[in-house]
């Protein structure tokens, strides 16, 4: 316990004695954090295995696949597991795993709060979440089968229902009403986070004493607020046009396989706008958390203080800012006025600079620092890493003239997998090495956690990087198969390549999952602060009691990352540490 | 641990802090009144949420009004007016009842609770029969874009009122069993944030169907 002696008493709540109490229906927020979490570990795996079907496909054209009818996957079918995999690794995934997952594991613990502000909304939003994914899930079930518009569900084709293509009869259906239901847990969680930290947080906490993890939640959680209201209300305007009969989104005169469609009047570009406000938010939601793990993680085993706190958080609010007046940066080649162009390319350009403020302060920190190359270390390197390559490519696709050329090809595939994808990834990996001692009281396996990021680091560069060649070369994306086209006959090697990376990379994945399986009940009993970090979640029994701190809140006398400091005997100083007794 | 065994508990909804007897020790954790400022918190945050939601029905309202060629203004039905006096007066009453449960004067807050669940049912149901008229004018949900847009505007707004009549029942069922004493005025404090935030959103959905006919 962190200076007992120092500490008063409040709230003591006694944990909930049965199971369902205790783990399905659980107001506890570490309970509902470890929920999402499994929640998106089951999500990747399924939108894993679409990939791999898509890799397949795309490396072996007249190959015969399995569990796929006839054994040969028809475009439509290729379409499906694209819209498929992007929606369930966008929600499902990189805005539940970071966030609901993480964020409501740690946060209150880092701020010194017993829980969430308001325990019955964050359950609710949780199994508002699960329901959201059944019902994504049950859209490979149905007649007709998954949707094909894309994870962006761009109409009219998803406007107009079944006469579009398989899947957009009841599965397009189901896909908006998911992304409702989604809509509304993320909304309740958003607003559970942000009350949370603004008024729970223990004495002393004040806001620039905040470890970057609890700010990055914080701001994430203000861009769910702002944009999810935003896709919902898109949402039910899309489910409108198609079975209340209105024409938001449904130009007039459409003719849709040799059907005369009879909406008139609306917009496609409407969506456009709407999705894309979220959308780009959304890729912040994602990354965010990402860079709070990163500044915590490497801060540690630097053993150092982050260099620039401040600039950190500002960097992070701007980032925050920007992206709501760059969604424009999607539509450049929806015909929109060059001069709206330019304004939106201005300001996606500009968070170039927070951007590189964040990766010159990540070096600052590595700079001169004891480096301890741990597990959660090197995903938070690997994270730095992949935020640059990934963030390079933004900067070409910035600009609406190469965008024009880039937007349709495999160099914007490349661009989001490296940057939103696979960085996040990055997060979550180096975020489950780094807690996963405190979630579970047991250390995971370094050998296994150090092969595993090895194997990952260079896999993902593997598939990733040559896709920038396919899109400077002009592959179209979304195509199942370019059999027959001339300029592009050359570049299924490529393809093949991509594909054995791949299926290496996912099954080194195998490697982390029985790391995690094994750790839970093998692994090496966790002590109270096995990295010797300094944040609150650390002053407390790995893993925490039922309150976090046993009814004794600690108070808060310091910074987050007071690591090496001059005339301290110890190289770190807990946040809970008097003054009197760091010396 | 011996810390624990002195430790007490109390209800979250404690708005004092201290112990049993309302003293205070030094002690870290949240200022006292956190659990009820939260609450005020939320509710202003969810509040934003749903402006976000309606910021986004105007933007595509102006746009989509703006673009067509085949928009026809509908005559809105008059008994909207008394609807919308029906929802300012419940703003007063609710405004009453927190002032009562405030001054302790709890059989008063009572009456004005039920007074506001009384007008909050009548204006939906005002609002469903302003729906009745317009389909028997012939005007639907997909005759014209203005007809979607009233459906789609008075609809939103309408399940959200539900869902504030929704709390304001369960404020009169706590009211009613006099278990709404000054110490969960928050429960109050925050319904009628989101019940004069219905009512402010009803005003502007009006103005934008008056001014966007």
């Amino acid at each position: 316990m962190a200076q007992t002696g120092e500490v008063a008493i409040l709230h003591h709540h006694e944990a909930p004695k049965g199971f369902i109490r205790k783990y399905i229906f659980s107001l506890d927020h570490k309970v509902i954090g470890i929920q999402y979490y499994f929640l998106a570990l089951t999500a990747v795996l399924v939108g894993m295995t679409l990939s791999v079907f898509m890799r397949l496909r795309l490396a072996w054209p007249d190959a015969t696949l399995p569990l796929i009818e006839g054994g040969k996957m028809t475009p439509e079918q290729y379409l499906a597991l694209l819209t498929m995999h992007g929606t369930i690794m966008v929600f499902f995934v990189l805005t539940t795993a970071p966030q609901g997952g993480f964020g409501n594991y740690v946060l209150p613990i880092q701020i010194g709060a017993a829980d969430m502000a308001f325990p019955l909304l964050n359950m609710l939003s949780f199994w508002v979440t699960f329901l959201g994914f059944l019902v994504m899930i049950a859209a490979f079930l149905v007649t007709g089968g998954a949707p094909i518009a894309g994870w962006t569900g761009y109409p009219p084709l998803s406007a107009v229902g079944e006469i579009a293509g398989p899947g957009q009869g009841l599965g397009q259906t189901l896909w908006i009403v998911s992304l409702a239901i989604f809509c509304a847990g993320a909304l309740l969680g958003a607003l559970n986070f942000i009350a949370t930290t603004l008024d729970l947080r223990t004495k002393g906490m004040s806001l620039m004493r905040m470890p970057l993890t609890v700010w990055s939640w914080f701001i994430t959680a203000i861009l769910g607020l702002l944009a999810f209201g935003v896709l919902l209300a898109a949402g039910v305007l899309l489910l409108m046009d198609r079975i209340a009969g209105t024409s938001f989104f449904i130009p007039a005169g459409l003719v849709i396989s040799e059907q005369i469609i009879s909406h008139k009047g609306g917009s496609p570009l409407l969506w456009q706008h709407l999705f894309w406000f979220f959308g780009h938010p959304e890729v912040y939601i994602a990354i965010l958390p990402g860079m709070g793990v990163t500044s915590q993680i490497l801060s540690t085993f630097a053993r150092k203080p982050i260099f620039g706190y401040k600039a950190m958080v500002y960097a992070m609010l701007a980032i925050g800012l920007l992206g709501f007046a760059v969604w424009g940066h999607h539509m450049f080649i929806s015909g929109m006025s060059p001069y709206s162009a330019i304004a939106f390319s201005v300001m996606t350009l500009a968070i170039g600079v927070p951007s590189a403020i964040k990766t010159f302060n990540w070096l600052g920190t590595l700079w001169g620092g004891q480096i301890r190359f741990t597990t959660p270390m090197l995903y938070a390197i690997g994270f730095v890493s992949l935020f640059v390559s990934g963030g390079l490519s933004g900067l070409f696709l910035g600009q609406p003239s190469l965008d024009l050329y880039f937007h349709d090809t495999y160099f914007v595939v490349a661009h989001f997998h490296m940057i939103m994808g696979v960085a996040a990834i990055f997060g979550i990996f180096a975020a489950t090495y780094y807690w996963f001692p405190k979630m579970f009281g047991r250390m995971m396996h370094e050998g296994l956690g150090k092969l595993h990021f090895w194997i990952t680091f260079i896999g993902v560069n593997a598939i990733f990087m040559p896709m920038h060649y396919l899109g400077m070369v002009g592959h179209p994306r979304r195509y199942a198969d370019t059999t027959g086209v001339e300029y592009l006959g050359s570049l299924n090697s490529l393809h093949v390549f991509m594909s054995i990376a791949a299926f290496i990379t996912i099954a080194a994945q195998f490697i982390f999952l029985f790391n995690l399986f094994w750790s839970l009940f093998r692994g090496q009993k966790a002590p109270e602060n096995p990295w010797e970090a300094t944040t609150l979640e650390w002053t407390v029994p790995s893993p925490p009691p039922h309150d976090n701190f046993g009814g004794n809140y600690p108070e808060v006398y310091r910074g987050a990352y007071e690591y090496s400091k001059p005339g301290v005997t110890k190289d770190y100083v807990m946040q809970t540490t008097p003054d009197a007794a760091a010396h | 641990m011996a810390t624990i065994a002195r430790g007490h508990r109390h209800d979250r909804g404690d708005d004092f802090g201290g112990d049993e007897f309302g003293r205070f020790e030094p002690r870290g954790g949240p200022a006292p009144g956190a659990v009820r400022r939260a609450a005020r918190t939320g509710m202003l945050l969810a509040l934003l949420a749903i402006t976000m939601m309606f910021v986004a029905f105007t933007s595509a309202y102006v746009v989509r009004g703006g673009l067509s060629d085949d928009w026809q203004p509908i005559d809105m039905p008059r008994l909207l007016w008394l609807n919308a006096g029906l929802l300012l007066l419940s703003s007063v009453t609710i405004e009453e009842a927190r002032k009562a449960l405030n001054r302790g004067l709890r059989a008063a807050c009572n009456g004005w609770l039920a007074v506001t669940t009384i007008l909050g049912g009548a204006f939906l149901i005002g609002q469903l029969v302003v729906w009745r008229q317009l389909a028997a004018q012939g005007i639907y949900v997909a005759t014209n874009p203005s007809s979607s847009f009233f459906y789609l505007l008075t609809g939103a707004h309408g399940i959200h009122v539900l869902g504030g009549l929704l709390a304001l029942l369960y404020a009169d069922i706590e009211a009613w069993r006099y278990r709404l004493g000054p110490a969960k005025r928050t429960l109050l404090e925050v319904t009628a944030m989101y019940w004069h935030f219905m009512d402010g959103l009803w005003i502007y959905i009006l103005c934008l169907l008056w001014f966007g006919r």
